[in-house]
C-alpha cells in the first residue's frame, strides 16, 4: 500500500458496526481495515446499503464503531477518553466534509458559509472573512462571494462547499458523492481540484462515489459489499502528490 | 456572525407576517392589562375624586359604592361639629339614563353642595357649577359639548353642560357627571306627581326628599382619622369608613368578580400565546433541521444551535410585544372604555412575554438537540 514509512492520517483497524440486537441485528460494517495517507485520494464504492455512509459516519466521529480501533491524525478516538464535545472539536479542527449536495446554509452568503466554520473554531471576524475570501478565490468562485446559495449554480455551490470543508485546513477530507449533482466535465474538474487540495494541504481524502467516469482520479479504490471492504487497483491518478 | 439575525433577514417577509399575527395576540394581552388597570383606576377614582378622609354612611352599611346608604340631609351639620372634622359635604350618587337625539346616554350622577367637599376634582374645559339649579359638569366620554342641554329626571328638566372633565368614569365605564345636591335629591328622591297625589289621598305622611347617600369629611391633620371615625360611629344611625377602607372595598370587593374575569381572560390569553409561540418556534426549527444538522456536522456546539433558537424566539416575542403595544396605543382612543397602563403592569407583561418565549422555545430546542448530524448526510442523498 502507498505510504509505507509514513503515518496514516486515517487508520481503521478491524472496525465493525452493527445496529439492533439478536435476530434484528444488522451488521453494517464487518472487520474493516483501511489506511489513508497524507496526499492520498481514496475512492469508496459500493451499492446502496453496502455500508459506505456508515463507514464515513464512523470516520467523521458521528457514529461510534461497535468494535475495532479508529485513529485520526495520530489520535485514537472512541477509547473512552472522548467526550461528545471533544469529538465535535476534533471534527471541527481535523475533518472537512463535502456533502453530495452542497448543504450550504441558505441564509448566509458564500463568504459567510465558509467563514462560519472559522468563527466556530474561534477565529476573529476579520480573519475569518479574509480566509474565506482567499479560499473562494482559490476555488475560482471569488466573484460570487456575496451570492446566497440559491443564487449559485450547482458547480459554484459545490465549490463553496469545498471551500467550507477546507476552511480549517483539515488533515482529513471526507466527501460523500461530491460529483453526483454535476455533469461529467464539472465532475472531473471537482476531482482534479480535490487532488490538488490533497497535494497542497497534505490532506487525506476519502471520497464515496458511484461515478465510474472519475475512477481514474483515485489513488486507491475500495469496494464495500455487504459491509466488507475489498481493494481494487486504481486506474491511476492524473497528478502525483508532490509529498511522495 | 449572528446566525439568528441572518436567518431572520433571509426570511424577512415570513418573520414580519408572523410578528404581525403575534403582535395582534400580544396586543390583546396588553389591552386586557389596560382594561384591568382601568377597572381598578376607575373604581378608585370615584372615591379619590372626593379627597375624603372619612365617609359617613348609613349604619351597618358599606356605602355609598358597595351598598346603598340613605341618611338624613342634616347629617352634614352633625358631622361638621365633631372634633377633628375640618370640612364636610353631603353627596348623593345615582345612575341615570338620558335620551339625547334618540340615543341613550348613561351617566353616573353625583350631587354635591357647592363650595363643600365632594365636587369635581378637575375641570378641563368650561367652568364649575355656579348656579344652584340645572347646571351639569360631565366627563368627555358622555359625548356632550359645552352649552349643550340634556333632559334628566321624570319632570324632564334640562341641564346645561357648563364644564367638562377628563377620565372620570365608573368601574362600569359610565361617564361621571356632577350636579348640585338639591337637583340630585330631586332626581333621586322626589316621586312623580301622580304618586304624590295618590299618597296624599290615602292620608300618608308627606315624604321629604332631604336625604343624602353619604357625608364626606376632611379631618384635621392634627387629629387621627380613626379617632374621628370612632366618635362618629357612636351615633347609632351612622357608620364612618376611612378612605383606606373605602378604597380596599372598591378595589377588592366591588369589582372583585370583574377583576377575576379579567385576570382569567389574561391568563388564558397568555397560555394561548405561549402555545402559539411554541408552535411557531417549533415550525421555524423544523424548517431548519437540515441547516442544524449541517452545523452540527461541521462542528457547531449545542450552545450555538440553542442560541440560534432562543435569539429567534426572543426576537419574535420582543418585536411582537412592541408592535402589539404600538397597536394598542394607536387604537386606545377608539376603545369603548378607559385603558390604564402603569409602568409595573407594562413591565410585568414584557417579562411574561420574555419568559413565555423562553418556555416556548424549549420545544424547538429539544427538537434541535435531537437532530442527528448524520441527517446532513441522509438529506444529501
Amino acid at each position: 500500500m502507498a505510504g509505507e514509512g509514513r503515518q496514516a492520517v486515517v487508520s481503521v483497524e478491524h472496525v465493525s458496526k452493527y445496529f439492533g440486537v439478536g435476530a434484528a441485528r444488522v451488521d453494517a460494517l464487518i472487520d474493516i481495515n483501511l489506511d489513508v495517507y497524507p496526499g492520498q485520494v481514496v475512492g469508496l464504492m459500493g451499492p446502496s446499503g453496502s455500508g459506505k455512509t456508515t463507514l464515513l459516519n464512523c470516520i467523521a466521529c458521528i457514529s461510534q464503531p461497535s468494535s475495532g480501533r479508529l485513529t485520526l491524525d495520530g489520535e485514537v478516538v472512541y477509547d473512552d477518553r472522548w467526550l461528545k464535545a471533544d469529538l465535535r472539536r476534533l471534527r471541527l479542527d481535523k475533518i472537512g466534509f463535502i456533502f453530495q449536495y452542497p448543504n450550504l446554509l441558505p441564509f448566509l452568503d458564500a463568504t459567510d458559509n465558509v467563514a462560519v466554520v472559522l468563527r466556530l473554531a474561534g477565529l476573529g471576524s476579520a480573519a475569518s472573512l479574509s480566509r474565506a475570501v482567499e479560499l473562494l478565490e482559490y476555488l475560482e468562485v471569488g466573484h460570487r462571494r456575496h451570492a446566497l446559495p440559491k443564487q449559485l449554480s450547482g458547480g459554484e455551490a459545490q465549490r463553496v462547499a469545498i471551500a467550507r470543508a477546507l476552511a480549517n485546513r483539515p488533515r482529513i477530507i471526507l466527501a460523500d458523492e461530491p460529483t453526483a449533482p454535476l455533469d461529467s466535465q464539472r465532475a472531473r474538474i471537482v476531482m482534479d481540484l480535490l487532488r490538488r487540495i490533497a497535494i497542497d494541504q497534505n490532506a487525506a481524502i476519502i471520497c464515496v462515489t458511484h461515478d465510474e467516469m472519475i475512477l481514474d482520479r483515485f489513488d486507491h479504490i475500495y469496494r464495500l459489499r455487504d459491509g466488507r471492504l475489498d481493494i481494487e487497483a486504481p486506474a491511476g491518478p492524473r497528478l502525483e502528490p508532490a509529498a511522495r | 456572525m449572528n446566525l439568528a439575525y441572518r436567518d431572520i433577514k433571509h426570511n424577512l417577509l415570513r418573520f414580519t407576517l408572523t410578528n404581525f399575527g403575534l403582535s395582534l395576540l400580544l396586543g390583546i394581552v396588553i389591552m386586557i392589562t389596560g382594561v384591568y388597570g382601568g377597572l381598578i383606576d376607575d373604581a378608585l377614582r370615584q372615591a379619590r375624586a372626593a379627597r375624603a378622609d372619612l365617609w359617613v354612611v348609613q349604619a351597618d352599611t358599606k356605602g355609598p359604592f358597595a351598598e346603598s346608604s340613605r341618611i338624613p340631609g342634616d347629617t352634614r351639620e352633625l358631622v361638621s361639629r365633631v372634633y377633628g372634622v375640618e370640612r364636610a359635604g353631603a353627596v348623593t350618587y345615582q345612575s341615570v339614563q338620558a335620551e339625547l337625539n334618540g340615543a341613550p346616554h348613561r351617566l353616573f350622577l353625583i350631587g354635591y353642595q357647592l363650595g363643600r367637599p365632594g365636587g369635581p376634582s378637575k375641570i378641563v374645559a368650561g367652568r364649575e357649577i355656579l348656579r344652584s339649579h340645572y347646571e351639569i359638569v360631565v366627563d368627555r366620554r358622555a359625548g356632550l359639548a359645552l352649552g349643550q342641554e340634556i333632559p334628566l329626571g321624570t319632570r324632564g328638566h334640562k341641564f346645561t353642560v357648563v364644564g367638562l372633565m377628563q377620565n372620570e368614569v365608573t368601574s362600569a365605564g359610565d361617564p361621571v357627571a356632577y350636579i348640585t345636591l338639591r337637583d340630585a335629591q330631586r332626581l333621586q328622591f322626589e316621586v312623580a306627581p301622580p304618586s304624590t297625589r295618590r299618597e296624599q289621598a290615602r292620608g300618608g305622611a308627606l315624604q321629604t326628599n332631604d336625604q343624602i347617600n353619604a357625608v364626606i369629611a376632611r379631618v384635621s391633620p392634627h387629629v387621627p382619622a380613626n379617632e374621628v371615625a370612632t366618635a362618629l360611629s357612636r351615633w347609632k344611625h351612622l357608620t364612618a369608613l376611612t378612605q383606606a377602607q373605602q378604597e380596599t372595598m372598591l378595589s377588592m370587593v366591588v369589582i372583585e368578580r370583574a377583576r377575576k374575569q379579567q385576570m382569567l381572560i389574561m391568563v388564558l390569553l397568555v397560555i394561548v400565546s405561549a402555545v402559539i409561540i411554541a408552535l411557531i418556534i417549533y415550525t421555524m426549527t423544523m424548517d431548519k433541521v437540515r441547516s442544524i444538522a449541517t452545523l452540527k456536522f461541521i462542528g457547531a456546539p449545542d450552545r450555538t444551535i440553542v442560541g440560534l433558537i432562543i435569539q429567534q424566539a426572543l426576537s419574535l416575542g420582543i418585536v411582537s410585544y412592541l408592535a402589539g403595544m404600538a397597536l394598542v396605543f394607536i387604537f386606545r382612543p377608539y376603545f369603548p372604555r378607559r385603558l390604564v397602563f402603569d409602568p409595573e403592569s407594562v413591565a410585568v407583561v414584557f417579562i411574561i412575554t420574555v419568559v413565555m418565549c423562553l418556555a416556548a422555545s424549549i420545544l424547538g430546542i429539544r427538537l434541535a438537540l435531537k437532530v442527528d448530524p448524520a441527517e446532513a448526510l441522509a438529506t444529501s442523498g
